[in-house]
């Protein structure tokens, strides 16, 4: 996967599979610090220390009767190449918190790729979950969030599928046009 | 933030859709599932799943509901999309290019033709 952006995709489908209801997406472009920061959060089944060992480093641990993906040690492996790291906090009942970083500027860095793609995937293809995404470009001092909570969307929705055309051309609209417009602050 | 004028914009929708008796109880007559395991991704389902939403968007497309699933267990098939059409048996199609899924749209979902290049043999 050569996105940044294709990677918390992976990371939210596991999130669904935990059962969670919640899921948080917080992607933060911080030019002043040199950093690209991601974390999802969500209220799924949580894991046991010896289950974020697995998914963290399947070849490490002796434990064969679960198959484990390798997404999350190859977004680690990445994140680390590029002065970064990727840390897991789970508990079981009550949820899973994933966070990575990297150096902004760093050579090897994957870009962040499609978010808007990703998260109206997200938001319309799992429209039982409630979904909150966040983006946040921060460069020479200033800062530019934007979120998209799409509680109130459904509930406005009351009973119009997402999927209505109009409805999928008004919540891509705003997806692509608030990150774009949070990310004219960065500098090429 | 512009958030509050943009419900208002949402409910302006809601509204003409009501006019044009578009909202139902009912599920959507048509079902498009896109599997988006770590596999499918890999293999480019997102943009896949990019292409049907356009496509919808584009040919104001009412009744399709769109979902996206685990891992489905046939990862050189990937990227796959099924697809279910009222009664009918869900036709599963493997290897579903943003080009594929466009053709499958059109043929499949609009015309009622199943696009036999892009089926998986069982």
């Amino acid at each position: 996967m050569k996105e940044i952006a294709l990677h918390l995709l992976d990371l939210a489908e596991n999130s669904v599979s935990a059962g969670a209801k919640t899921v948080k997406i917080n992607v933060c472009e911080d030019q002043n610090a040199d950093l690209l920061t991601a974390s999802i959060e969500d209220d799924g089944r949580g894991m046991t220390p010896e289950m974020v060992k697995m998914v963290t480093d399947p070849f490490v641990t002796s434990r064969t009767t679960r198959k484990v993906g390798l997404g999350i040690p190859l977004f680690k492996a990445a994140a680390e190449a590029c002065g970064g790291n990727l840390s897991i906090h789970s508990t079981p009942g009550v949820g899973t918190r994933i966070q990575v970083s990297f150096q902004h500027s760093h050579i090897d860095r994957m870009p962040l790729g499609n978010l808007p793609a990703t998260f109206l995937g997200l938001s319309v293809a799992h429209p039982e979950i409630h979904w909150v995404f966040r983006y946040t470009a921060r460069a020479n001092g200033t800062e530019e969030p934007f979120e998209y909570d799409d509680q109130p969307i459904k509930e406005t929705l009351d009973g119009l599928p997402i999927t209505h055309p109009e409805v999928l051309a008004y919540l891509r609209n705003m997806l692509e046009e608030g990150i774009g417009a949070a990310q004219q602050i960065l500098k090429e | 933030m512009p958030t509050v004028k943009s419900l208002e914009d949402l409910k302006k929708i809601r509204e003409e859709a009501l006019k044009k008796r578009e909202i139902k109880s009912a599920p959507g007559s048509v079902q498009i599932v896109v599997g988006m395991g770590t596999p499918g991704i890999a293999a480019g389902a997102r943009e896949t799943l990019k292409e049907i939403l356009n496509f919808i968007e584009e040919k104001s497309l009412t009744n399709i509901t769109v979902r996206q699933t685990g891992n489905i267990g046939r990862d050189s098939w990937e990227p796959i999309v099924q697809v279910v059409i009222g009664d009918e048996p869900a036709v599963t199609y493997g290897k579903v290019t943003p080009a594929a899924a466009r053709q499958i749209m059109e043929q499949h979902v609009v015309g009622g033709k199943v696009v036999n290049d892009y089926v998986i043999p069982a």
